[in-house]
């Protein structure tokens, strides 16, 4: 059976001079596929940001696409904001920006330099506790706590914005704050405390 | 989220030249944010434009001009807006969450893409995601689905409450183009239907900005309202949304606006309807034979047939309030 053996001698030489060859342009192979590389996978874009939060100015190097939730959580270690659904559909992220409560998960930290950032850190005075704190505490505001912070922040801004008429009208403006173990009647009772 | 780079808008007509084909404006980030972390949306750029494109709401000769950067929260809550357009006020109101309303621009409002969920989910066909791949939801869940005005090639529709206020109140949307004039688009022909082409959901020129929005003076603010069907009572897309004004001298409709949300690929006017009630006496049983003229524009598909019952019960129901508003 001679026939197996006709190309072997081709084969051979063909292939053992082709890895020669690329044995002596390592370099121009490698540069090859980095520039291939960063045409198909866009390189990470940083910047520098001054980030007030809670009164205190902070300069961080960040990410383009990095949430304001996770510059909190991740960058300044300020880890009450909760990271609930990532989405904007739960709440757990609220937190006040220039004295208005916003969702940090769809806000980019890039367009927050030069505003007031507060947290459910910066609510307390030292030890003495934020009056919607307290009364969480005492209403039974909360189970699991995972919410807590949201609810918290969002239950401020509720009564500073005068959306305390009415059990009605607090569950209307609180809907952007969800709940999974039900505290809810808990939370409307210590946001009634406090309005009044 | 892909990378990109973050710029600040340069303010005035030098906004619209600083962007890019495969860049984005940015406002409040509600939606975009949203889309970018599913990779929906996928932009080499964003330029700011939250401290650059007016925010500001001024009384007019002939109406209201509404900055494009104004928050939601901040249009629904301005005297000016509550005294003599109260419809768009209750409507805004009625969508998204205090959060939202307190981030959300009325530029990017309008422009805020479907929730249908098949066009949230990657992994299965939708024209309006991925051009030519196929509609989902004409064959799937539809539930949420369009039931006027859609195409073989998109049922999905249009998410906002606010714009069915504005699409009631006959409102313009000044944009400036990338040759920086100013442009004015009656809302009516803002946004589009589905077509052959559902990946566009409006008549926006490409990169061109949103300034404003302007209303014109209407004598709609003593007998209107909204009203919003949806599966839970606060922060839940409409299943079907109405946006009813009368104008009234006595007891005869002068004239009427009536708008829905929830049923189609762009804010809905109910124009048949709104020719039927004038000249009317504005009673339940003209409201009720008014209802009745929707059914002959509306098409339903397996899963929302619902949607033609509860249609006609909502208008009716929303005509009924503007009497009692």
């Amino acid at each position: 059976m001679k026939k197996a053996h006709t190309h072997s001698r081709r084969l051979f030489l063909q292939t053992s001079s082709m890895l020669a060859s690329l044995a002596f342009i390592p370099r121009s192979v490698k540069a090859f596929y980095l520039e291939t590389r960063n045409f198909l996978v866009a390189s990470k874009k940083t910047g520098s940001l001054a980030v007030s939060v809670n009164k205190k100015l902070y300069t961080v190097e960040a990410d383009t696409r990095t949430t304001l939730l996770d510059l909190l959580r991740e960058n300044l270690q300020l880890t009450g904001t909760k990271k609930g659904c990532d989405h904007g559909q739960c709440g757990a992220c609220t937190v006040h920006i220039d004295g208005k409560r916003v969702l940090s998960c769809l806000t980019l930290a890039a367009m927050v330099p030069g505003k007031e950032v507060t947290t459910i850190e910066g609510l307390s005075d030292g030890e003495h506790l934020h009056p919607m704190q307290q009364a969480f505490i005492e209403c039974d505001g909360f189970q699991c706590g995972y919410c807590t912070p949201g609810q918290i922040m969002s239950a401020v801004a509720c009564v500073q914005e005068g959306h305390t008429h009415s059990v009605t009208e607090i569950k209307e403006f609180m809907s952007g704050n969800l709940c999974r173990c039900g505290a809810y009647n808990g939370i409307v009772e210590a946001i009634q405390k406090v309005a009044s | 989220m892909k990378p990109f780079n973050f710029i600040k808008a340069a303010g005035g007509t030098q906004t619209v030249k600083q962007k890019k084909r495969t860049g984005r404006f940015i406002a409040g980030g509600t939606n975009l944010v949203d889309l970018m972390k599913k990779h929906i949306e996928q932009p080499e750029e964003l330029i700011d434009i939250s401290g650059s494109v007016p925010a500001s709401i001024g009384k007019k000769a002939a109406g209201i001009r509404i900055g494009a950067m104004a928050r939601n929260s901040v249009v629904a809550t301005n005297p000016d807006i509550i005294a003599a357009y109260p419809l768009l006020s209750k409507a805004i109101l009625a969508g998204a969450s205090p959060q939202i309303r307190n981030m959300a621009s009325t530029g990017g409002n309008m422009l805020q893409r479907t929730r249908c969920p098949y066009f949230y989910d990657p992994t299965l066909p939708c024209n309006k995601r991925n051009p030519g791949t196929g509609c989902s939801a004409l064959t799937g869940d539809n539930r949420m689905s369009a039931i006027v005005g859609w195409s073989e090639n998109c049922v999905a529709v249009h998410p906002s409450d606010m714009c069915v206020a504005l699409a009631a109140l006959d409102a313009n949307v000044i944009i400036t183009g990338k040759d920086q004039l100013t442009k004015t688009i009656p809302f009516k022909n803002f946004h589009r239907l589905p077509g052959n082409t559902p990946e566009q959901d409006n008549n926006l020129p490409a990169d061109a900005l949103i300034t404003a929005v302007e209303i014109p003076g209407n004598a709609f603010q003593k007998n209107c309202f909204y009203l919003k069907l949806r599966d839970r009572d606060s922060y839940a897309f409409a299943l079907i949304s109405v946006a009813a004004a009368l104008h009234l001298n006595g007891t005869t409709i002068v004239s009427a606006r009536l708008a829905s949300g929830g049923v189609a690929h762009k804010p809905w006017r109910w124009y048949s309807v709104e020719q039927f009630l004038e000249g009317k006496q504005a009673n339940a049983q003209v409201f009720q034979q008014a209802a009745t003229l929707v059914q002959k524009e509306i098409k339903t598909l397996p899963h929302n047939v619902y949607k033609a019952t509860m249609l006609q019960g909502a208008i009716e129901v929303a005509l009924q309030n503007c009497l009692n508003a």
